[in-house]
């Protein structure tokens, strides 16, 4: 494992690969749990786990695929080890668990941890390979937060709202005055639509003003190669 | 003279077959060993999920009964209700063996976002002790005041108002003040306020009207039984 492959790693997942701007995969946790920034951080902490466990699984077992079956063990690997993570958080972090409710499961039909599996995990060796899966889930994570933190301050004026769920001590910021009405579209599904679309602009004109200052550098590899959005 | 060479007998299978039979017992294997990996967690990690579960379950017994009132193991005394009762589990709080109070969950189906689940505390007096909502679906910031850890009112949340509130008659209910009620709603979100108030209020006297019969009836016994009869018979 050589230290250039790393860095391709984390600049992949954080940036020009990011599962959220680039690659537009695993809507589903970015449309639901991304109302306030820490369930958006915390179900994104669960996926980063999620990603490293099955990629370093995929990774070790890759030798003993079936070509023609890599798929339904890939989703029975990805499938099981949510499984355990599941009764993990709900043995040991069970004010986590109950803040994260239905959606740890559902880390299971986040196509990204499925494309990391296929695309990187079942070519790559296991410690590359966790390292990817670790760094993918990074780079969603930043994704979710700056999501969630936009939409929670649009929608109800307070950020880190949840937090004395997890650390008791804690306490919600007001950064609004508590007399701010509140923007209620900011919080349901659509306004999820509205600002990861903000997002994905700004990121594009990121690229975009990067590749026009450096005009002779080949283009980076995910300005938006259309990527199929499922999920 | 030839001699006929018999064929040697097919050492392998069937190419086809071989093909088809690989990868199936290599999912096979596959299946085997995960399903052992969720089975072993499961099964390590059950106790510790039940206690957490019943750990979870008295923190919000605790906000509408305090823990000085009773002496009995609350969880383990408990009883259902039949269906047509729209209550589901009674705890029955005792001290010293004497009825204190009882602790049933019921729910509203017709909220805004669905389904609502309440818990309440319902004292010997026939007073309401306290009561939560643990679960709904009402919207973020209009409809979700019901529960108090949403209400923006710290000081004074909506739910609180039922605490002290004499339990209604048998079949009668509860309604908010736009309905001709006594109980607060919130303007904008009337739907919620409505399901609650309504839910509660059935309940309520439902578990008033069969107070001494509930505390009498042994434990994990069903109430209600005849009526549930009854109404399959119909």
């Amino acid at each position: 494992m050589k230290l250039q492959h790393l860095k391709e790693s984390a600049r992949n997942g954080l940036w020009r690969q990011n599962p959220g701007l680039a690659q537009i995969l695993g809507l589903c946790p970015i449309l639901a749990i991304s109302t306030n920034i820490v369930n958006a951080v915390s179900l994104g902490l669960a996926t980063v786990m999620a990603m490293a466990l099955s990629n370093l699984a995929i990774a070790a077992l890759r030798r003993w695929i079936a070509y023609e079956i890599r798929i339904p063990v890939f989703i029975l690997i990805i499938a099981a080890l949510v499984t355990v993570l599941d009764l993990a958080f709900n043995a040991y972090f069970h004010s986590l668990y109950l803040l994260l409710g239905i959606f740890i499961p559902l880390i299971t039909t986040n196509c990204i941890v499925l494309a990391r599996a296929e695309a990187f995990a079942a070519k790559n060796g296991a410690l590359e390979s966790t390292f990817d899966g670790i760094m993918m889930g990074l780079g969603l994570v930043w994704v979710l937060a700056l999501l969630g933190a936009l939409r929670e301050l649009l929608g109800s004026g307070t950020l880190f709202s949840g937090i004395d769920m997890l650390v008791p001590e804690l306490s919600a910021i007001q950064v609004f005055s508590s007399d701010y009405p509140g923007f209620l579209l900011a919080i349901l599904p659509p306004g999820a639509f509205f600002i990861l679309g903000c997002l994905i602009a700004a990121y594009n004109a990121i690229n975009a003003h990067r590749a026009a200052r450096t005009p002779h550098a080949p283009l980076p590899a995910a300005l938006p190669q259309a990527a199929a959005a499922t999920n | 003279m030839t001699t006929e060479t018999v064929p040697p007998p097919p050492a392998r299978l069937p190419a086809p077959l071989r093909s088809a039979l690989i990868p199936a017992l290599g999912l096979a294997a596959f299946t085997l060993a995960f399903t052992a990996l969720m089975a072993f967690t499961y099964d390590a990690t059950r106790e510790r999920i039940a206690a957490a579960g019943e750990a979870q379950q008295m923190r919000l017994i605790d906000e509408i009964l305090p823990r000085g009132q009773y002496d009995n193991a609350l969880l383990k005394d408990a009883v259902t209700a039949a269906p047509p009762a729209g209550i589901k589990r009674i705890w029955r709080a005792r001290r010293g063996g004497a009825p204190v109070a009882l602790v049933f969950e019921t729910f509203a189906n017709d909220g805004y976002g669905g389904r609502i689940e309440l818990i309440a505390s319902l004292g010997i007096d026939g007073k309401i002790g306290g009561v939560r909502v643990t679960s709904h679906k009402e919207t973020p910031g209009l409809g979700d005041y019901i529960d108090p850890a949403r209400d923006r009112d710290k000081a004074r949340p909506w739910i609180g108002q039922f605490t002290g509130a004499e339990a209604p008659p048998p079949q009668a209910t509860w309604a908010v003040k736009k309905d001709g009620g006594t109980f607060d709603y919130r303007s904008g979100a009337t739907i919620s306020a409505r399901a609650v108030t309504r839910a509660l209020g059935q309940g309520a006297a439902w578990a008033a009207a069969r107070r001494d019969e509930i505390f009498a009836a042994p434990t994990g016994s069903l109430i209600d039984a005849d009526a549930q009869r009854e109404r399959e018979q119909e």
